[in-house]
């Protein structure tokens, strides 16, 4: 077992000197899974009949030095199409798709050598911000089992902190790597818009959906992006800007020195709970150890990040969602006996609640004689808040933020209080308004709760080789938030 | 009694013929097998995303141009949504706030004169499928072979005023799309669809009247008789002192009556946003500069060039330019038969009627250019007369056989060789001489008999002109 707690980084190379046997790794990993999930819950899908077969076939042939990640068992969030692989995100409504396209980043991560072991548990069509919103039970927290992972990717980040996988791809709409990354003591990455393919992507907000890989370090985070981003002229909204080569600026990084970075002051006000501020504070102060220089910044369009970013994405969601009608594909009401009606009971019957509180207001913003109020006023605010980021990222060369207000709360806590679980992501979703890049990193346990703390690190349009440089740095400062507890007797 | 007028504008939906959907590579080709033109991308399943087809955007492009749209070289794509099973993805990718042309207008032509018929706009969408319900199975299927399948939709100005104008509108659009090689411009297949919007004022009146949105018209002549009966319907109307009401009808052309639709089918709010899977459409200055260059002579210019060049009445240049293969077809005959007013009376006459008959178009005839031109030539050369050439030419444009080798081998050449005439003339006169006593005597109309008793000899093969001659020269 104890190969599955390698870094992804580690394990390849174990794979590519024949020092271990891919089926070795596999089984690691599937005993990992064995052990740990009744009671984590992460995987919706569990894939161990074939990923042994693709190992046995991977170890018959030989490492081959062309596929950078040969080998290596990955997770994908269940919202990410995988060819003859069921695709749920988690909903009833598509509980048997099984699509007959890879999505271009799958397509990348398999031409690469990866091999899937399973689709990870999420928040239903990646709405919500807990993992508790799946119509496959909610997935819990590898730390303490009484708390969230966070969400909407909570599957992949407590499957990825719990050494079932070496990595995940999650997706990322208003924070949905970053944030469950956060809970969960792992790296997770939301690339600028366009860095990485998004067809495949199952929409939830098609202007704001980024996906991007969650690891155990900021390394592995970089490996597995070298190998998802890139053009894909399947996407129009895909960047034709060159993919650098993102492992190897790690090397040039050694301190912070001539780093600056900034901390918007409206973050750091109030709201933030006293463990978290202490962590973060504490991860400033070893950033300014190493070099960096930390400089107050002012992002004063805040106040209003929440309802822009909650209508935009809603409206988007509302008419992205609106092809689940039951006529080609998943779910269908067969007592229907006319059309409406089978409209009406499909997707009644098939979408869970947050879904349908988040299509009904979505359709709402969008109406006639209420467009202009909501919509295009939120698409005028959002460029206001990207024009913030553009200007406090000339003033520094990286943002720095909490990732939540608290660590990871308990299951059940905020999931009737629906407003209340939208304000838990104050800090992550501005980022998705401005198409910026952003990456969370672990920056050690609460003393209160003695759960993961994560910091966040915003950048410039495609300076994704900054944000790693700068978190791999402070990565070797910092403690690590150690073994969860989940997996704890392992030692 | 106010006399009235009627104010009407149309939406015109013309099929692009692309050989790709407008946002996947499937075929658009018709009559596959239900469903077989489809893929991911147009059949709506989860993760898939939309690409522009370029082919698509130069075709639309090249409309505006010859309508004299200004082209907006930033337009945006939007979603327009409604639920309906043969619309996979809950919404239409069409275009709504910025389109990719405005302000444009064409000329046509009612009674002798000159219209410009102004167009609001031009902006490019994706096709829907097709429902088609059996009540035998009391079932429904869903075909999506037409889903994505390129539209663009031509909005009028509401500047037309009668049923007329609204047909000669339509004319010269599908005729400028036509002539672009864009759009088949087929009405009763659909790839040529037409909605209106029609009120009635009182004659001099400046507002608007409530309007009404007319829709299943199938056919130029439908779009007149449903405009005609809704014109009635509205002035009845107001006349008894009702109102119109504003809503959607469908033209029912068995009963040629329209009728309103059922108000569940329209009550829609489309709740238009721009689409975030689509960047906006920039288009470069070289692309629109080069798609100018290579728009072909359009319908109004041939017309001109037609008068002036081969020196037609206007409403023969206006017949032959209508339909680019015509004007194609008698330009190739004028160009190896240097006769222009008669190669036109032959196509308008003869050419048409045969092509009526047998429900053709020009392309699809056998009858070629050079067969025409032969036809003529062999008439003015006296091979044959312009009667025989009447009585052979169903039989030559259904075979497509060379006019001179046909006479030939039928033995209808005309005797020219005067000789021979003559002979049958002096048989004739010495037959008759009763007759060449009378005429003799003062009675010349009856040249015509000789002539005919001449001819009824020869089988009408004897030429005309040469038995008067020989005729009256024998009768001294
Ligand atoms: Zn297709």
């Amino acid at each position: 077992m104890e190969l599955a707690f390698k870094t992804l980084t580690r394990i390849r190379d174990i794979l590519s000197r024949k020092e271990a046997s891919v089926e070795e790794v596999v089984n690691a990993c599937l005993q990992v899974i064995e052990k740990t999930e009744p009671e984590l819950n992460a995987l919706i899908t569990t894939c161990a009949e074939e990923a042994i077969e693709q190992a046995r076939q991977m170890d018959n042939q030989g490492p081959d030095p062309e596929k950078p990640l040969w080998g290596v068992p990955v997770v994908i969030k269940d919202v990410i199409a995988t060819k003859g692989i069921r695709t749920t995100c988690a909903s009833k409504i598509l509980e048997n798709f099984v699509p007959c396209y890879d999505a271009t980043l799958v397509e990348k991560l398999k031409q690469a050598g990866c091999i899937i072991l399973g689709k990870t548990n999420m928040d239903e069509f990646a709405m919500g911000s807990s993992t508790e919103n799946s119509a496959f039970g909610p997935t819990k927290n590898p730390y303490d089992l009484t708390r969230v992972p966070g969400g909407s990717s909570g599957g992949s980040a407590a499957s990825v902190a719990a050494a079932q996988a070496f990595a995940s791809v999650g997706t990322d709409t208003g924070g949905s790597i970053r944030q469950p990354a956060g809970f969960c003591g792992i790296v997770g990455l939301k690339p600028t818009y366009g860095r990485v393919s998004r067809f495949g992507l199952i929409a939830y907000g098609s202007s704001l959906d980024q996906a991007g890989p969650m690891t155990r370090t900021v390394r592995d985070a970089a490996l597995m992006l070298q190998v998802i981003a890139g053009h894909d002229p399947k996407d129009s909204t895909s960047s034709p800007e060159d993919v650098p080569d993102y492992v190897q600026t790690l090397q040039k990084a050694n301190d912070l020195k001539g780093i600056r970075l900034g901390y918007p002051v409206e973050y750091w006000e109030k709201g933030l709970s006293p463990e978290v501020k202490d962590c973060c504070e504490q991860a400033l102060n070893k950033a300014r150890e190493l070099g960096a220089e930390i400089i107050p910044i002012s992002i004063k369009h805040t106040p209003y990040a929440i309802a822009t970013y909650y209508i935009i994405a809603m409206a988007e969601a509302s008419s992205n969602l609106a092809r689940y009608d039951g006529v080609r594909f998943g779910f269908r009401d067969k007592e229907a006996t006319e059309l409406l009606e089978m409209y009406l009971n499909s997707r009644s019957k098939g979408f869970g609640e947050e879904v349908k509180r988040r299509i009904m207001l979505g359709t709402y913003v969008l109406s006639a004689g209420y467009y202009d109020a909501y919509y295009k006023k939120a698409a005028q605010v959002r460029r206001l808040i990207r024009q913030d980021f553009l200007d406090a990222l000339k003033a520094c060369d990286l943002i720095c933020a909490p990732v939540a207000p608290t660590t990871a709360f308990k299951l059940g806590e905020n999931i009737d209080d629906p407003l209340q679980m939208y304000l838990t992501d104050i800090f992550t979703i501005s980022l998705n308004l401005t198409g910026l890049p952003g990456m969370t990193l672990p920056v050690g346990l609460g003393q209160e709760t003695n759960m993961p703390v994560g910091m966040q690190f915003f950048g410039p349009a495609f300076g994704e080789e900054i944000i790693f440089q700068v978190c791999h740095v402070l990565e070797q400062a910092l403690q690590g938030p150690g073994l969860p507890h989940v997996l704890k007797d392992e030692g | 009694m106010p006399e009235y007028e009627s104010v009407i504008g149309l939406e015109v939906h013309a099929q692009l013929k692309t050989k790709s959907k407008i946002f996947c590579s499937c075929s658009t080709e018709f009559g596959r097998e239900p469903n077989e033109n489809t893929c991911p991308v147009c059949m709506g399943m989860p993760g898939v995303l939309p690409v522009l087809n370029k082919r698509a955007v130069e075709y639309a492009v090249k409309m505006a141009l010859a309508v004299n749209c200004k082209i907006n070289q930033k337009s945006i794509f939007a979603r327009k949504n409604y639920f309906y099973p043969d619309l996979p993805k809950g919404y239409q990718i069409s275009q709504y706030e910025l389109p990719v042309a405005e302000h444009g207008y064409i000329t046509i032509q009612v009674g002798g004169k000159e219209k410009k018929i102004g167009i609001t706009r031009i902006h490019m969408e994706e096709d829907a499928g097709k429902s088609v319900h059996s009540a035998a199975e009391n079932v429904s299927y869903v075909d999506l072979n037409r889903t994505g399948v390129p539209l663009i939709e031509i909005v009028s100005e509401p500047d037309i005023r009668s049923p007329e104008e609204a047909v000669a509108y339509l004319k010269a659009l599908r005729s400028i799309l036509v002539y672009l090689e864009i759009c088949d411009g087929n009405m009763e297949e659909g790839s040529f669809r037409c909605d209106a919007n029609i009120s009635i004022r009182p004659r001099g009146q400046k507002e608007f009247g409530t309007r009404t949105e007319l829709k299943n018209m199938n056919s130029f002549r439908h779009v007149q008789r449903a405009l005609e009966y809704e014109i009635e319907r509205q002035i009845d109307l107001v006349e008894d002192g009702e109102e119109v009401v504003q809503e959607t009808r469908l033209y029912d052309a068995d009963k040629n009556i329209t009728r309103p639709m059922r108000g569940k089918e329209e009550a829609h709010d489309y709740r238009y946003f721009p689409d975030p899977d689509l960047v906006p459409l920039v288009l470069k200055s070289e692309w629109i500069e080069q798609w100018r260059k290579e728009l072909p002579e359009l319908p109004a210019d041939k017309l001109q060039r037609f008068i002036r060049q081969y020196g037609l009445p206007v409403y023969d240049a206006e017949v032959l330019t209508a339909e680019k293969d015509l004007a194609d077809f008698f330009e190739q005959t004028v160009k190896i038969y240097n006769q222009p007013k008669k190669v036109s009376n032959w196509m308008l006459s003869e050419v048409l009627r045969e092509l009526n008959e047998a429900r053709i178009k020009i392309g699809q005839s056998k009858f070629r250019p050079e067969n025409l031109a032969k036809l003529i030539k062999i008439i003015d050369d006296g091979l044959i007369s312009g009667k025989i050439g009447k009585s052979i030419f169903s039989e030559i444009f259904n075979t497509g056989q060379d006019p001179e080798e046909y006479v030939r081998a039928k033995g209808m050449v005309q005797i020219s060789d005067s000789s021979a005439l003559e002979q049958v003339v002096e048989e004739v006169l010495a037959d008759l001489p009763k007759e060449v006593e009378r005429y003799k005597n003062g009675q010349t109309k009856l040249l015509g008999f000789f002539v005919g008793q001449v001819m009824k000899r020869t089988k009408g093969q004897a030429n005309p002109g040469l038995v008067n001659k020989i005729l009256k020269e024998k009768l001294g």
